[in-house]
């Protein structure tokens, strides 16, 4: 066992250093790469419990999907990072008080705090259950929280038409390429022969 | 102590020695491939390709090598130089990373863990990091415009590479390579393999890992008519190989990952041929798909960009979700 909590001290030594330099580190481009870092060492945690199902989903969505997007918005930022800096001192009083909030929240969650085996006993598959860690997480999911799960979908469905609707523009003036209009054009529909007479014009 | 050894230093040694004995293999495959992958453009194009190094230039990859190693490697002066550098370790790694969980044969794998497909498809998705931050970090036009171009394209058809996977795992209840192979095992041999009840998903999947890997003709973050050499403009010499290598890595993975899904894995075609081993069928499909992406590349002109949104977003996402409520049904009330 000794190994797993090496490994695990491993992570998490290298996801909390990570987590700090997102915050610590000038360039914004290094920041998303930290919080890559991060999210990675998250994923190596979640392999360490057996819960392989959530490490690879982590993968897919968070670094995948989500710090791709983040990077492509922060590499297109022109940021000067000097202004940054000296901006640090304005920001500094709302930046604590969100901070100190956020630091009594989790002292109460650490007071209060017991840890409930069969929570983090059934994160990865249990050895005597027959089925695998997705299929536990999928009968789970289905059946006693449906519910939640439909709402969730609901709410990402909202919020995806809201981003749709907020982007999308019609302005009948802006030149689109139609595929089928391109493809359906030949020499007749396309080309005029037409006689000038000398001088004249068209 | 004795606890320690056969527990955690016996099985890591035989695992290292596995792994280096996969990579070095995988690596001398691709050197072949890379120069039948030349070779097949052009014949297409009527020329005679390399022939110059070895019988038939069989060489020609291992002279590219040596050439590309012994070049002097040049960071351009305003570069972020770690990231610059970090970049094609990344493409390289990742690429090779995936291949762990690929069975070459029944029981023949490194890591034959629950979820390969997730495992694959996660690895996958990060292949567009080495060029984000290939492309950011040269600080340079040319390079920024190739990998924004590659992030949005990859972010756009890894969706629909998602949605085929889920038919195949639906047809074969399992997210395991070794069960997905042994699902298509059957009486009737190729008849038994899911390219013929997912045909539209098996070409959606093939169009999809062309686009994933940035082959053509969806090669739009290193169009050279538009952007020189893409993301690829600033680096020479050993990063550069680096790259090159991570991008042939990367395809033949998708070859691997399209037999193991849809051309049945290690099976025989007929069976009657049962008798040959597995990893000889294995390894003749994984190059019948190799040749169907060098066609591809020799034959297919580059698609506008447009267009290669349009067909991720408008034609195959569609497609693949009407086939994943399809497969669902079928295997719902049919199976």
């Amino acid at each position: 066992m000794i190994v797993v909590s090496l490994l695990f001290y491993l992570f998490s030594f290298i996801m909390i250093a990570s987590a700090f330099m997102v915050i610590l580190s000038r360039n914004p481009v290094h920041s998303v790469l930290f919080l890559i870092l991060c999210f990675f060492n998250s994923a190596g945690i979640f392999l360490i419990l057996g819960a392989e199902f959530l490490a690879f989903i982590l993968v897919i969505v968070y670094v995948g999907a989500v710090a791709v997007l983040f990077l492509f918005v922060v590499m297109m930022l022109d940021v000067e990072f000097k202004s940054i800096s000296s901006s640090v001192i304005s920001y500094l009083p709302i930046g604590m008080t969100i901070g100190v909030i956020v630091l009594a929240e989790l002292m109460l969650v650490l007071f209060t705090w017991r840890r409930n085996y069969s929570v983090t006993d059934n994160l990865g598959s249990s050895n005597d259950s027959q089925f695998s860690n997705t299929e536990t997480i999928g009968l789970v999911l289905y059946t006693d929280n449906i519910l939640f799960f439909q709402l969730a979908g609901l709410i990402l469905l909202a919020s995806m038409i809201g981003a749709i609707v907020l982007t999308v523009n019609h302005r009948p003036s802006a030149k689109r390429q139609d595929i089928n209009k391109q493809v359906e054009r030949d020499a007749e529909s396309s080309i005029e022969n037409i006689d000038i007479k000398p001088g004249s014009g068209i | 102590m004795d606890n320690l050894f056969t527990m955690y230093l016996y099985p890591a040694a035989i695992i290292a020695v596995k792994s280096v004995f996969l990579i070095s293999s995988l690596l001398i495959t691709i050197a072949f491939l890379l120069l039948a992958d030349r070779k097949i453009w052009a014949a297409v194009q009527m020329r005679r390709g390399p022939n110059v190094v070895g019988a038939f230039g069989l060489l020609q990859s291992f002279a590219d090598l040596l050439k590309f190693v012994l070049k002097e490697v040049i960071i351009p002066t305003k570069a972020d130089k770690f990231v610059f550098l970090l970049a094609p370790f990344v493409t390289t790694v990742f690429a090779i990373s995936a291949w762990a969980v690929i069975p070459f044969d029944s029981g023949i794998v490194l890591a034959d863990i629950n979820i390969g497909v997730l495992y694959i498809l996660a690895i996958s998705s990060l292949g567009v990091y080495g060029i984000i931050m290939g492309g950011w970090a040269s600080n340079s036009k040319y390079p920024f415009l190739g990998a924004l171009r590659s992030a949005a394209q990859m972010v756009s058809y890894e969706v629909s590479i998602g949605f085929v996977i889920i038919t195949v795992i639906l047809l074969s209840g399992s997210l395991n390579l070794s069960d997905i192979v042994n699902a298509q095992s059957g009486d009737y041999g190729l008849l038994n393999w899911y390219f013929i009840p997912l045909f539209p998903m098996f070409v959606v999947f093939f169009i999809s890992a062309l686009a994933e890997t940035n082959r053509p003709p969806f090669d739009l973050p290193e169009a050279e008519s538009e952007l020189v050499a893409g993301f690829m403009v600033e680096y020479s010499s050993t990063p550069y190989l680096m790259f090159m290598l991570g991008e042939y890595v990367s395809i033949v993975l998708m070859c691997a990952f399209a037999t193991i899904l849809f051309l049945g894995g290690w099976h025989a075609p007929l069976p009657i041929l049962e008798f040959i081993p597995g990893f000889f069928w294995f390894a003749i499909k994984v190059c019948f798909m190799f040749f169907m992406f060098a066609m591809v590349k020799a034959m297919v002109p580059r698609y506008r960009y447009d267009q290669l949104m349009r067909l991720g977003w408008k034609v195959f996402l569609p497609l693949s979700l009407v086939m994943v409520a399809a497969t669902a049904t079928f295997v719902v009330f049919f199976k």
